[in-house]
């Protein structure tokens, strides 16, 4: 089909439905409330589907827990304070091997923070985020066409390794307007899970719960949890690169700050200056082996994030001390320009005698 | 319920939501498809499984706390857009799983171990009448309390459950059996004080009976 122009969270809610969504629970928090009114709208009339505005997180979760134990496929999105309500039910989720799409247009933080673009959200999102030993996939795109695709990616590997996924966007993805094409018509048939619980017909009554007074029970599930990890982790990581091969430099961005990034780089290379961008798609599992594999003991790599440093961390792991990482951030929603970041990359650059 | 469920025949599409605390292992008792849920988000978890397969009849067993309390917005934004679920609100005035604390239908005066010196309403507050509440909700359809303390009771909460079923099948709305419940072992009591003490002191202030029933006047929705 040919490209239309939307907005970001408007993209997300049609690749949805595209994808085969019959069940949207929300409740309105700036900035993604487009992506509720854009499901009420265009979701709630479709035959087999449902859309209901909670009344609140906790609730839209939860009723997201009761569509996936029912087999089909579901989505809801919320803003930072609202992902720290839905946590209960995502560690629910995860026990409980439930697939579920949930979307972060996160915004600044802490506490009630402000309403604009931030990435504070990435040690709560790539590390559980809730109580319990889990993982969720955590997918961070940077462009509106990137949240269509990835959406649609995300309900295929959320039914794959029946797991919650995570959209880690942000505000000005949410709000800001490109052209975006959808790859996919809408299925004829919606899909349903096998392991779903839809009454005991014509087979033995089904329990999903994880409550064990055994140990060792418990245990064995969060090895098969563990290992389903593992899994992912060798098969499902992501990323982009831009202009590494000869970089001296390499900064390493993700989502809307990797699109600031790649301006900043474009003004460097024309300076004359070596400097490249690696973007991780995939925040959980992170790309670690391809961030090694770009250490060639003389590079230099800066991290730059719209927080004070959450995935730097995962570099410097995955660098293991190889190389040196410095960092650049600007928390609480400050959108930094790409000449700022361009000012930062090449007095490093000279610092670092390239 | 279970009685119920097989004269209804119903096993076939019953999905049962059990709650955390004493009653979580009731998905052993049930041979029916059921699914855990998080302290109080019963009715969210049946709103989501209800919208997904409406053919399903849906059904939440849960206590005092999860009900009246951790999970009071779920229960009331559920009965409020008439969800076509079901509530079986076992009440028993007090915490059983984590040993005996306050519920927040614990009667005035009544001693439970965050209440070591009675129930006092300047502090703590009263006993919640959630179906009271529950009635003044216009999504609500079947409201009744019910005892399980003799013999006679025990037939009514039948009956009652049996109707709350029926007003799901039938799509009218969303029907709720509270049943006020011994808890012998929390309450410090014989079994026969406990019946009896539902008698002499919960009914007072839980009385008995049909609270609200507009299943005549309503039309499947």
């Amino acid at each position: 089909m040919a490209k239309v122009l939307m907005t970001g969270n408007s993209a997300i809610g049609e690749a949805a439905i595209r994808a085969g969504c019959q069940c949207y629970f929300g409740y309105p928090i700036t900035p993604q409330n487009e992506l509720t009114e854009y499901m009420a709208t265009h979701l709630s009339r479709r035959k087999g589907c449902s859309f209901v505005q909670a009344e609140s997180e906790i609730s839209a979760i939860n009723m997201v827990y009761g569509a996936s134990v029912a087999g089909v496929r579901v989505m809801t999105s919320s803003s930072s304070p609202g992902m720290s309500l839905k946590q209960e039910g995502i560690s629910y989720l995860a026990a409980c091997e439930l697939p579920a799409v949930i979307v972060n247009m996160s915004r600044g933080g802490p506490g009630l923070g402000s309403i604009v673009a931030s990435q504070s959200d990435y040690f709560q999102a790539t590390r559980g985020g809730g109580h319990g030993d889990y993982r969720t996939i955590v997918l961070a795109p940077s462009s509106v066409q990137e949240l269509a695709d990835l959406t649609h990616h995300a309900f295929e590997l959320a039914d794959k390794y029946q797991i919650p996924v995570i959209i880690l966007g942000d505000g000005m993805l949410g709000q800001m307007m490109e052209p975006v094409e959808f790859k996919h018509e809408a299925p004829e048939e919606l899909p349903i899970r096998s392991r779903a619980l839809r009454g005991a017909k014509g087979r033995p009554s089904r329990i999903i719960k994880t409550f064990t007074s055994k140990p060792a029970e418990l245990e064995e599930i969060n090895w098969s949890l563990y290992r389903r990890y593992q899994l992912i982790k060798r098969e499902e990581t992501s990323y982009e690169t831009f202009l590494v091969e000869d970089a001296e430099l390499i900064v390493v961005a993700f989502g809307i700050a990797a699109r600031i990034a790649k301006g900043a780089i474009k003004n460097a290379r024309a300076n004359g200056l070596k400097v490249g961008m690696f973007r991780p798609i995939t925040l959980w599992p992170f790309p670690s082996a391809k961030v090694e594999e770009l250490a060639n003991g003389t590079r230099h790599f800066l991290v730059f994030e719209m927080n004070m440093g959450q995935m730097i961390e995962d570099v410097q792991l995955a660098l293991a001390g190889k190389e040196e990482v410095s960092f650049y951030g600007r928390p609480g929603g400050v959108i930094p320009t790409p000449s700022e970041v361009f000012r930062v990359i090449s007095r490093l650059y000279y610092q670092k005698g390239f | 319920m279970t009685e119920v469920i097989d004269e209804m025949n119903l096993q076939e599409r019953a999905i049962g939501i059990p709650p955390p605390g004493c009653s979580v292992f009731a998905y052993y008792y049930f041979d029916i498809d059921m699914a855990e849920s998080a302290h109080g988000r019963g009715a969210a978890v049946a709103t989501g499984i209800k919208r997904a397969f409406p053919e399903a009849i849906v059904f939440t067993y849960q206590g005092d706390g999860d009900l009246a309390a951790i999970g009071t917005a779920e229960t009331i934004h559920a009965a409020n857009r008439g969800e076509k679920i079901t509530a079986i609100f076992v009440n028993n005035a007090v915490y059983g799983m984590t040993g005996g604390q306050m519920a927040p239908t614990t009667l005035l005066n009544q001693q439970t171990t965050t209440t070591p010196y009675g129930r006092d309403a300047k502090i703590e507050g009263y006993p919640i009448k959630m179906s009271e509440i529950l009635a003044l909700v216009e999504g609500t359809v079947y409201i009744e309390r019910t005892a399980v303390n003799s013999p006679a009771n025990i037939r009514r909460t039948k009956k009652a459950i049996r109707k709350a079923f029926q007003t799901q099948i039938d799509n009218l709305g969303f029907s709720l059996v509270e049943i006020l419940s011994p808890c012998p072992t929390n309450w410090r009591m014989s079994p026969l004080e406990a019946w009896q003490w539902i008698d002499k002191e919960m009914t007072k202030v839980f009385p008995l009976g049909v609270i609200k029933d507009i299943t005549g006047e309503k039309d499947a929705g």
